[in-house]
């Protein structure tokens, strides 16, 4: 009698190690093809689907929440820092090693701080305004493609759930303006209200170019068409106008200088946030931050092809997630220098900027598109 | 205070039922530079009238001068305009020698040319860097401040003040100058060239800073003389009109330099005269450099009692033309001390050049007059 032949497993310690390789190298395929299956599985005999469903879903939440939390503490420290080398300073440097620990610190700060709310405040409304800024950009988090199949959700309209949602932050900066029952945060408000809906116009129709380009609304999609030749380029000249245009309406639209006229500090003292402190300021200041990483992100993924490497650069087979934070970053240090080198512009110079020129242009940006797509040029 | 009638028609829809409304700017405000209070009448952004209410931070100095010896009031004027308090320290003394007919060192005069020229400098490099941050540019600000600590140490070294500095005396100086002056100034002249060439070429050519400076607050030379204006707020509108030329005193008129005007009277004009003084401050420090004679620097001062009577004397301090004048009955102490400082009358055209315009100019074209509110209150 011969012995029966050994199973070929590897044993448990090998089979992590390459799971977790496979998760270094290619997040979005161990996800969604290992952990979400798995997960089903486990679920699946004590739960109804839709309970699965909702447990995936809560999972995804949380991991969005740690990777806000970490970008913005990374976003403050790399604001000071950009801020201190624009201004000839050396930026926080005394907590941790180069001021590593600097944002820790920042937060132990303001939860320390005293929650007021001004006694002729709107109180629901005063309260809810900085969960609303939140809730905004996590809805906008939802559809942004970190890597190949890395993403909580890939809508087949990706990209006019980005646009329908990302007005939506206006909402909490209008509660806020309104509720704080003061006149600088109820003109900081008035102000993002016309500033808002007016620079949700060019965007869209910048978006509604690379989607007729690319024949796609779904936000993979579009990615996945610039393998062979980022919309930068491969849209032709319309390619860096739409870019332009849209961190210009972008860096408008998240209340950014030069475009920060809701919050202008010599004008409006802090605009809608005034009478906001603690952790009710800073979650203001962490929506700003993370609209700002979702501005640059954006601008990443529909122009500078997202995830895909630079052409020859793929042979060298960096995972695609440090791509898009390497562009973002790189979008994200534009809008920084943006804010510390201009000054701020006036309320109508605002509107005449996008009513005037940058609506006009991205008309002729759209048509030129469309051309571009019907000549076949892509 | 009558409400001057718009210069523009109010911009609001005849559609729309819209109200007026108030809103206090100040005492506690990012952009009015200490403690003043607007009070503005506004239709939405739109300004129809401005009140600057004063009386903040009045101390009585007028008054308390009446009870102490002369040679004790200097330090009261390094309290008024702290932004060029040798320049107000040198406004007392003089008077005061021109009461007791005092003739003072040839070096005196000079070391007093020198250091009110640099305290001219440090002050509009540190208007630079506030008027930029006025308009939202922080980055400006330290760019500003890098230069005027150059000045601030060289003072500190000189008198052991970084700000109220006491170093007139009736009859010259309080000490000779140290044996770094010299060097430290040429030092301080070149870094100032590169400078002033450094903000033309990142502050004056930006889009944004014209479009918030010219032709905005428009004061015209007639309303400028009518106001009793002075220094760069006078000459931008056109007026070629400065005391160390047409009322020379001290060593002036041995020194090469000219008056820097602007043309139309807008915040970009007198933007432009500041710059462009800091360029002739620099030549009239490398020329009293050249010409500085040794010997005494205080002259030998017996009693301080000046003979019956009423003396007035004045000169340009950073911000206009300052007077002092006071009624002497023969004794140690003045009978009345009065003095007149161009802040209160540079102030008083607010009102006449901001109406119509949005807030966010009403703090441009407050930054452009150059204020400063203790030199206002005294």
């Amino acid at each position: 009698m011969t012995p029966a032949p050994l199973p070929l497993v590897p044993p448990p310690a090998f089979r992590l190690g390459a799971f977790l390789w496979k998760l270094v190298l290619t997040p979005g395929a161990a996800l969604s093809g290992t952990v979400a299956p798995a997960l089903r599985a486990a679920l699946g005999p004590h739960l109804p689907p839709a309970g699965v469903e909702a447990v995936l879903a809560l999972l995804c939440f949380v991991a969005m929440s740690g990777f806000v939390t970490v970008t913005a503490l990374v976003l403050t420290l790399a604001e000071r820092k950009v801020a201190a080398f624009f201004q000839n300073r050396k930026g926080p440097n005394r907590v941790g090693p180069w001021g590593l620990l600097q944002p820790i610190a920042d937060v132990v700060k303001l939860l320390q701080k005293e929650d007021t709310v001004p006694r002729a405040a709107d109180r629901p409304v005063f309260l809810l305004a900085p969960f609303m800024a939140m809730a905004a950009t996590y809805m906008v988090l939802a559809v942004l493609p970190f890597d190949r199949g890395l993403a909580v959700t890939d809508l087949d309209l990706g990209v006019l759930y980005i646009t329908a949602v990302s007005g939506l932050g206006v909402l909490s900066i209008l509660m806020a303006g309104w509720a704080s029952a003061n006149k600088y945060s109820l003109l900081g408000g008035l102000r993002s209200a016309a500033q808002i809906v007016s620079y949700e116009l060019s965007p869209a129709l910048v978006v509604l170019s690379v989607v007729l380009f690319s024949g796609t609304l779904s936000v993979q999609g579009i990615v996945e068409r610039q393998a062979a030749g980022w919309n930068l380029w491969a849209m032709g000249p319309m390619g860096v106008v739409g870019m332009l245009i849209y961190l210009t309406a972008g860096t408008a639209e998240i209340n950014r200088a030069p475009f920060d006229l809701p919050e202008a500090e010599s004008e409006l003292t802090a605009g809608y946030h005034t009478e906001y402190s603690g952790m009710r300021f800073s979650m203001f200041q962490l929506a700003e931050f993370m609209n700002m990483f979702v501005v640059a992100a954006l601008t990443a993924t529909l122009f500078l092809g997202g995830w895909q490497p630079l052409g020859p650069l793929a042979a060298l087979h960096i995972p695609g997630y440090l791509w898009f934070f390497g562009k973002s970053g790189a979008m994200v240090f534009v809008i920084m220098w943006f804010r510390w080198t201009f000054p701020r512009v006036r309320v109508d110079q605002l509107m005449t900027l996008e009513w005037k020129i940058l609506l006009p242009l991205s008309f002729l940006n759209l048509i030129g598109v469309a051309l571009w797509t019907a000549l076949g040029m892509k | 205070m009558d409400s001057p009638a718009p210069n523009r028609a109010p911009q609001a829809k005849d559609a729309l039922k819209t109200e007026e409304y108030f809103i206090n700017m100040g005492p506690q405000h990012p952009s009015t530079h200490g403690v003043l209070r607007l009070v503005m009448r506004l239709d939405g952004e739109t300004v129809l009238q401005v009140v600057p209410h004063l009386g903040y931070i009045h101390r009585s100095i007028e008054r308390m001068c009446e009870w102490d010896v002369y040679p004790q009031l200097v330090h009261f004027t390094d309290r008024m305009d702290y932004l060029s308090a040798m320049s107000t320290n040198w406004a007392y003394v003089q008077v005061v020698e021109k009461a007791l007919g005092l003739v003072v060192p040839e070096r005196a005069e000079y070391i007093r040319v020198m250091v009110a020229e640099l305290n001219r400098l440090s002050s509009h490099a540190m208007w630079f860097g506030a008027y930029c941050m006025d308009l939202g540019a922080a980055s400006a600000f330290f760019y500003g401040f890098r230069e005027r600590e150059l000045v601030v140490d060289l003072f500190e070294t000189l008198c052991g003040q970084r700000l109220t500095y006491n170093y007139m005396r009736i009859g010259g100086v309080s000490k000779d100058l140290t044996e770094d002056f010299a060097p430290r100034v040429r030092d301080i002249c070149e870094t100032f060239k590169r400078a002033v060439d450094e903000y033309e070429r990142l502050v004056s050519g930006n889009v944004i800073f014209r479009q918030r400076t010219e032709g905005i607050g428009i004061l015209s030379p007639e309303k400028a003389v009518g106001y009793g204006c002075g220094g760069p707020v006078l000459r931008g509108s056109g007026v070629r009109y400065d005391l160390r030329k047409d009322d020379p005193y001290s060593v002036y008129p041995r020194l090469k330099f000219d008056v820097p005007v602007g043309s139309r009277g807008d915040c970009f004009d007198r933007y432009r005269v500041r710059l462009e003084e800091m360029r002739q401050s620099v030549r009239i420090l490398e020329q009293a450099l050249e010409q500085l004679p040794g010997g005494a620097w205080m002259a030998d001062v017996k009693a301080v009692r000046p003979a019956k009577g009423e003396y007035y004397a004045r000169l340009e301090t950073a911000r206009g033309d300052m007077g002092v004048y006071f009624v002497s009955q023969g004794g140690t102490k003045p009978y009345r001390m009065k003095f007149r400082t161009a802040c209160f009358s540079n102030l008083s055209c607010l009102p006449e050049i901001s109406v119509g315009w949005k807030i966010a100019d009403v703090v441009s074209i407050l930054g452009s007059l150059d204020v400063v509110i203790p030199d206002i209150d005294r």
